[in-house]
């Protein structure tokens, strides 16, 4: 079992009662509101942590990155994760992920990261994600081509990675007349790719057609079980079987030597009023186009409040009783992790630990203690439930890599 | 007096569009506006007693088929005159309403000695020369219509209590705004210097209170045009043929029945 530290880097270093009384934080809360020097404290601080992870045992650090908003202060996730192959020695860079149709030269994206997977000596794993709707409108993105974007910037970086330049790209969305980058992924075929997400079924599916691993960030227990049989099923379809080393489950923990204080700096977690990603008009979160046509009709409810968020908007205590987010001490935190890991069985997990503004001591006690405790006992749990993780599984790095298809009806019947 | 309308589906560019049509004489062309078109209004009634009047649906707007591949309002413009071209209609004029009226611009500017007459009423198409067309992305499907209202009670007389099949239609209609108009916002860089070449003579409306398209934009339309006169019409909004639809028919009829 793989299992990464991971916070959005809050940046939670303003008034926050200005961000309040504004309401929808996350993508036009003015950035006069911003502060540079406490931006710089922080990005060190964060940066001290991630060391911390490392050095008490976490298999990686996970990272990903978001636009105009105090939730997340990465706006180029490849920044930290060049920082991080140069400073930190054994840890997995997990970037979960980069945002793929934000990105008008995908040779340059791909440039990046061979850069990253070559420093960090083969430990990159660049995962992409589609952006949400807020990360179209901050980038000037056209929403409604996001999944074309997505999809074309793939293939075009994944060739990059697999065939031998020079070569010419003749895209809907991307057109280059010579791709011939000189740098190269030091990991062969190519670094592995994660896939990280909500909601979307088509995401999965594709997902899932790749044979890249799905981390459902944070979704219910029974969500995520739907999830993983919509990956088993399109699995099934392409001819092989999904074991936990195509899953992986994000989960809100906080440790702290005392539950009191483990609540306490937990209900942080709902600093952003409630949301992941910050309060935002539903329009913004889902710009029309971005979503799948099916759930249109829902949507345009909700977003005009003539019904209610299909996500619910569950209380801090709610959430501790759903396992939603889970806080304590070390040996609460291990035994709740173990029904949830129990339930969801994935080969890799996220361990989303801080966030709003807990003191640096706080987050470094924690960090200490969920990598030096909590996660060698989770892992071991794991490993007596047979989950495995990519590396452990030596599972191919895409479906084209597979030794193991199975005929699918689909072929039998021809 | 009663108008008669009668719906068809037409084939244009392997997409079926669907077209409204009513009237007789000459013929006119109305384009909608970006949040697509109620079937039947007042203002296309009063034109359709002196015009053989033609509404069709912009390709992937309301009943008319989405073409995947379909990417601009250029794309847009061709598949209308597509259409006129198949029903074997000749001198018609263009009568665009603010998403509508780049149509129609962009139509008349690849075609110069094609339409008889153009009106363009709170058109969209050209950068403002003061001010920045309004973003609908990031407003709610209700608030982006009434943006385009001086009067609520009039967006109200229009749309009534707004059922879930007309929200789901403003989601499509941004969608489609999208696919097509996204970068530049609702404009072209190049259609100002194209209009210049258009022989018909032009009518430029605009709403004194239109909050979407700044009216800098219908004075650089009226001075990029060989032959334009503009008219504003008082306490009006973008959708002024929704809002003031006996002034704004009053000023197109007279305009496309002169000589």
């Amino acid at each position: 079992m793989h299992m990464m530290y991971f916070t959005e880097q809050p940046m939670a270093a303003y008034d926050a009662k200005a961000g309040l009384d504004f309401g929808a934080t996350a993508l036009t809360f003015s950035n006069s509101h911003y502060d540079s020097n406490e931006g710089s404290r922080l990005y060190n601080e964060f940066l001290e942590d991630y060391l911390l992870a490392e050095e008490y045992g976490a298999d990686g650090i996970m990272l990903n990155e978001h636009h105009n908003a105090p939730f997340c202060m990465q706006a180029k996730t490849n920044i930290f994760a060049a920082i991080l192959a140069a400073v930190t020695k054994r840890v997995k860079i997990v970037i979960l992920g980069n945002p793929l149709p934000l990105c008008d030269n995908p040779i340059r994206m791909a440039e990046e990261l061979a850069m990253i997977d070559m420093i960090s000596k083969g430990r990159l794993v660049p995962g992409f994600v589609r952006g949400g709707g807020q990360e179209q409108l901050a980038s000037g993105v056209n929403p409604a081509f996001n999944r074309e974007r997505f999809i074309e910037a793939h293939d075009l970086i994944q060739k990059i990675w697999s065939e031998p330049g020079p070569f010419r790209w003749e895209g809907t969305h991307y057109q280059h007349r010579v791709v011939n980058p000189w740098a190269l992924p030091m990991q062969k075929p190519y670094p592995r790719v994660w896939v990280p997400g909500v909601l979307s079924k088509e995401t999965i599916i594709w997902t899932a057609q790749q044979r890249y691993p799905y981390i459902a960030l944070n979704t219910s227990i029974e969500h995520t079980k739907e999830i993983w049989k919509q990956y088993s099923d399109s699995a099934a379809e392409c001819g092989y079987t999904a074991g936990p080393e195509n899953f992986g489950y994000l989960i809100r923990v906080h440790v702290q030597d005392t539950e009191e204080k483990a609540l306490q700096n937990a209900r942080q977690f709902m600093w952003m009023q409630g949301e992941f990603t910050g309060l935002a008009h539903p329009v913004w979160a889902n710009p029309s186009g971005y979503f799948s046509p099916s759930g249109r009709r829902n949507f345009v409810q909700f977003a005009t409040g003539r019904a209610k968020n299909p996500r619910g908007n569950p209380t801090f205590e709610e959430q501790i009783a759903s396992t939603m987010i889970i806080a304590g001490t070390p040996k609460q935190v291990i035994e709740k992790l173990k029904y949830v890991v129990e339930n969801t069985r994935p080969g890799i997990m996220g361990i989303w630990a801080n966030d709003g503004t807990i003191s640096k001591e706080d987050r470094q006690n924690c960090i200490k203690l969920l990598c030096g405790e909590v996660m060698p006992a989770v892992k071991e749990f794991g490993a007596g439930l047979g989950l495995k993780d990519p590396w452990e599984a030596n599972a191919p790095v895409h479906l084209r890599y597979s030794t193991d298809l199975k005929p699918t009806q689909k072929a039998a019947a021809e | 007096m009663s108008v008669t309308w009668t719906d068809s589906v037409n084939e244009i560019a392997g997409t079926k569009i669907h077209l409204s049509r009513a009237g007789s004489g000459p013929a006119v062309l109305v384009l909608h506006h970006d949040i697509g078109t109620p079937d039947r209004l007042p203002f296309y009634d009063a034109l359709a007693e002196k015009f053989d009047v033609l509404v069709p649906h912009h390709p992937g707007w309301g009943k008319s088929e989405r073409p995947q591949w379909l990417r601009s309002t250029r794309d847009i413009a061709s598949m209308s005159a597509w259409l006129l071209n198949d029903l074997g209609l000749r001198d018609v004029s263009l009568v665009g309403l603010g998403f509508g009226g780049w149509i129609a611009a962009e139509m008349a500017s690849q075609a110069p000695d094609t339409y008889r007459r153009l009106v363009l009423v709170g058109a969209m198409g050209i950068k403002p020369p003061e001010g920045d067309i309004a973003d609908q992305a990031i407003v709610s499907y209700i608030d982006y219509p009434q943006a385009g209202f001086h009067d609520l009670a009039a967006f109200a007389k229009v749309y009534g209590d707004i059922s879930i099949d007309q929200l789901e239609q403003w989601d499509i209609c941004r969608e489609m705004s999208f696919r097509t108009a996204w970068k530049p916002y609702m404009y072209s860089q190049t259609l100002p210097h194209l209009v210049g070449g258009i022989r018909a003579p032009a009518l430029v409306i605009w709403g004194d209170d239109d909050r979407i398209v700044p009216i800098s934009a219908g004075h650089a339309y009226t001075k990029a045009l060989r032959n334009a006169t503009m008219t504003t019409i008082a306490n009006c909004g973008h959708f002024a043929e929704m809002e003031k639809p006996d002034e704004v028919a009053k000023l197109v009829t007279s305009f496309l029945a002169s000589n």
